[in-house]
């Protein structure tokens, strides 16, 4: 059963169009992450499913029931916010029975209520402090358990982790999956960080400029990105894209780099398909496609030569800052593998990995 | 704890040497003490003559310390409870009672109306909500003497002349335009999100007021309070042309002391009278004055 339904949504102020038909779904249980660059609407189709802004044209179903004109507090739902917005004049346990205050919940109710989501977060010691006298971890976890104390339908989260250090945003990032696992409420999560999205998430949904460009399990959008945009934003150190042309190679067909040496890399049958012979096409590659100590036995290998240009040691990874014919390449490799600066290098890609996109639709071939 | 120091803004030691130090100290204490003795010197010479006879007053001017054998209280008794001030004999203690049931009413008031008024212009924004907010800060800028006919005809129209109610309201509706900027622009600076978690949380417009704003409004609530009652308490126009004779406030009551015209003029009694009427305001500065400046500048800056 899905439990949010959002169905040919659109927002506009005044004329400005921010959100075009967005259709998503989310099936009861599901981490859905809303990942993009900035003003790409995310926050406000957040927004519009706890009910923050309203519909301009479409639908927002909750459980079968479409709460377009619902008030924030009917729709069932509860959100952790960026700036956690806890109440700074009540203690954290006001701040958790607030909400159920406002429903009328019974006082003995709130409390084991409270007990058992302090027990879950393990807040129990701060629950009379504070807002101000916590850290931002702390306030993280009550925000939390302020939404936790609801037992809703659905979770909503807008960039929770944004505004925490290096070191605790992974923690909580991985306290939050932690928890998601117990809890097992559906959760919309909205976050700029790929990362963040790609570890959370069971299904991302990728936005640009108000339009859902790819919504898909990670591994998916990973592999298989709908488009140039998708491809780029998802993955870091982020995805090369080279002009090249489709060529003729032995029975099937190859590619050259524009203004290149005119090697061919040869591009394996089920990737070929559809393309014809000079087309232009660009050419995808991941930093990490580029490894060939990182390829199977058996993946499918082409050859492409690039002048490094700068090395940037990373610890893990060796970062390789090139070119090939004027345009730029990013290549991962292990450090034991890193050429010098100013040489030429023949790096091995995994033919198997590469993407193909459209130059003018930007669309994936 | 988090409100350790750590550092420090400004660190006056790190400014130079030890005589440069001492000069500038010199130089802003002997600036201070100057300012002050030019403020408190007519506070000094009014008091005092509230302590001496008629006579001494009028054989030796107003600025001279009291004789020992002559000095004497019971000029603020008499201006208390017995000058004649306009035909009737009860001091000035009618007035005061006035001036309190005009003042304290009307600041409660204004500040309520302006806490409410900031609270749906900063968080409940509507269409032409800048345009209302406009309109309503209009009045800080308008002179007083504007308002006279307008309010005359409004008051006689309610059958409120000359009476102290009628002042409340004058007050009250020319104070919300000074309580309403303050608490707008104070609450500004609460974020939004405050509200949206207590919207989804299933709080309503009166709950929201009740339960987040007003447990973060004190700062602005003792400016406000601070501004209106000082405000109220020391306004002589609206008392001077709206009421008369017994209704009067203690302000416009004092100016009968120069106009009662029977000759001779009570100095010491007057003296008394004044110190008396100017005690309430300086009571709320000087318990709220530490916050009235502090909550002025909150939310300006920034």
């Amino acid at each position: 059963m899905s439990s949010l339904t959002i169905r040919d949504l659109r927002k506009s102020y005044g004329n400005v169009e921010v959100l075009t038909d967005i259709n998503l779904e989310a099936e009861s249980g599901e981490f859905v992450a809303l990942v993009g660059p900035s003003g790409c609407g995310k926050s406000t189709l957040l927004s519009i499913i706890a009910g923050l802004e309203s519909v301009t044209s479409g639908e927002v179903r909750i459980e079968d029931r479409v709460v377009n004109n619902d008030a924030p507090k009917d729709r069932d739902i509860a959100m952790v916010f960026q700036s956690y917005a806890l109440y700074p004049t009540m203690t954290v346990r006001e701040n958790m029975t607030f909400g159920m205050e406002c429903r009328n919940v019974p006082r003995a109710e709130q409390k084991e209520t409270v007990e058992k989501v302090a027990d879950l977060l393990q807040i129990g010691p701060l629950l009379n402090r504070k807002p101000s006298q916590l850290s931002g971890g702390q306030r993280q976890r009550v925000a939390m358990g302020r939404a936790l104390v609801r037992d809703p339908k659905l979770f909503l989260f807008d960039e929770p982790l944004s505004n925490l250090d290096a070191k605790l945003r992974i923690e909580m990032r991985s306290e939050i999956k932690k928890l998601h696992q117990r809890v097992g409420k559906t959760t919309v999560y909205v976050t700029h960080d790929q990362v963040e999205a790609m570890t959370l998430a069971s299904r991302i949904a990728v936005m640009y400029k108000g339009v859902l460009q790819q919504y898909d399990t990670p591994k998916e959008i990973y592999e298989r990105p709908r488009n140039k945009f998708v491809a780029g934003f998802m993955g870091s150190p982020t995805m090369n894209f080279l002009d090249a042309k489709v060529v003729a190679h032995g029975d099937g067909l190859g590619l050259t780099v524009d203004g290149g040496d005119g090697a061919v890399m040869p591009v394996t049958s089920e990737k070929s398909a559809g393309l014809t012979q000079g087309q232009p096409v660009v050419f995808g590659v991941r930093p990490e496609h580029f490894n060939p100590v990182h390829a199977h036995r058996g993946d499918p290998i082409a050859t492409l030569k690039v002048l490094v240009d700068m090395v940037e040691p990373t610890g893990s990874e060796t970062i390789l800052m090139s070119r090939v014919a004027g345009q730029n390449v990013v290549a991962s490799v292990e450090p034991d593998d890193a050429p010098n600066e100013g040489e030429t290098v023949e790096l091995a890609i995994n033919m198997g990995k590469i993407c193909l996109f459209d130059p003018a639709t930007e669309l994936r071939l | 704890m988090a409100d350790a120091t750590t550092h420090q803004e400004f660190d006056p030691l790190a400014t130079g040497g030890m005589r440069r130090r001492l000069v500038s100290k010199a130089i802003v204490y002997g600036a201070l003490g100057l300012f002050a003795l030019v403020y408190l010197t007519p506070l000094l010479i009014i008091s005092l003559n509230t302590l001496r006879p008629l006579e001494d007053i009028v054989r030796t001017g107003f600025i001279a310390l009291p004789e020992a054998e002559t000095m004497t209280l019971r000029y603020w008794g008499e201006a208390w409870g017995s000058f004649c001030i306009g035909g009737t004999c009860e001091g000035v203690s009618r007035f005061y009672k006035n001036s309190l049931m005009m003042t304290i009413p009307a600041t409660v008031l204004s500040t309520l109306f302006g806490l409410l008024n900031g609270y749906v212009l900063s968080k409940w924004r509507f269409r032409y909500d800048g345009l209302v907010f406009g309109l309503i800060t209009l009045g800080v800028f308008m002179p007083q003497q504007m308002t006279l006919l307008p309010w005359a005809f409004v008051l006689g129209k309610l059958g409120l002349s000359n009476t102290i109610g009628g002042l409340v309201f004058v007050h009250t509706v020319q104070g919300i335009s000074f309580t309403t900027l303050f608490c707008r622009n104070y609450f500004v600076s609460i974020p939004d999100d405050l509200i949206k978690a207590a919207r989804i949380d299933g709080a309503g417009f009166w709950r929201i007021f009740r339960r987040i704003i007003l447990p973060l409004s004190p700062p602005i609530v003792i400016v406000t309070v601070i501004w209106q009652f000082t405000g109220i308490w020391n306004e002589f126009l609206f008392g001077t042309v709206f009421t008369s004779g017994a209704n009067q406030p203690i302000t416009s009551a004092i100016v009968a002391f120069s106009g009662s015209g029977t000759g001779e003029r009570h100095y010491n009694v007057e003296a008394a009278a004044v110190i008396m009427a100017a005690i309430p305001p300086l009571l709320i500065y000087v318990v709220g004055g530490k916050y009235f400046v502090r909550g002025l500048t909150q939310g300006a800056v920034k």
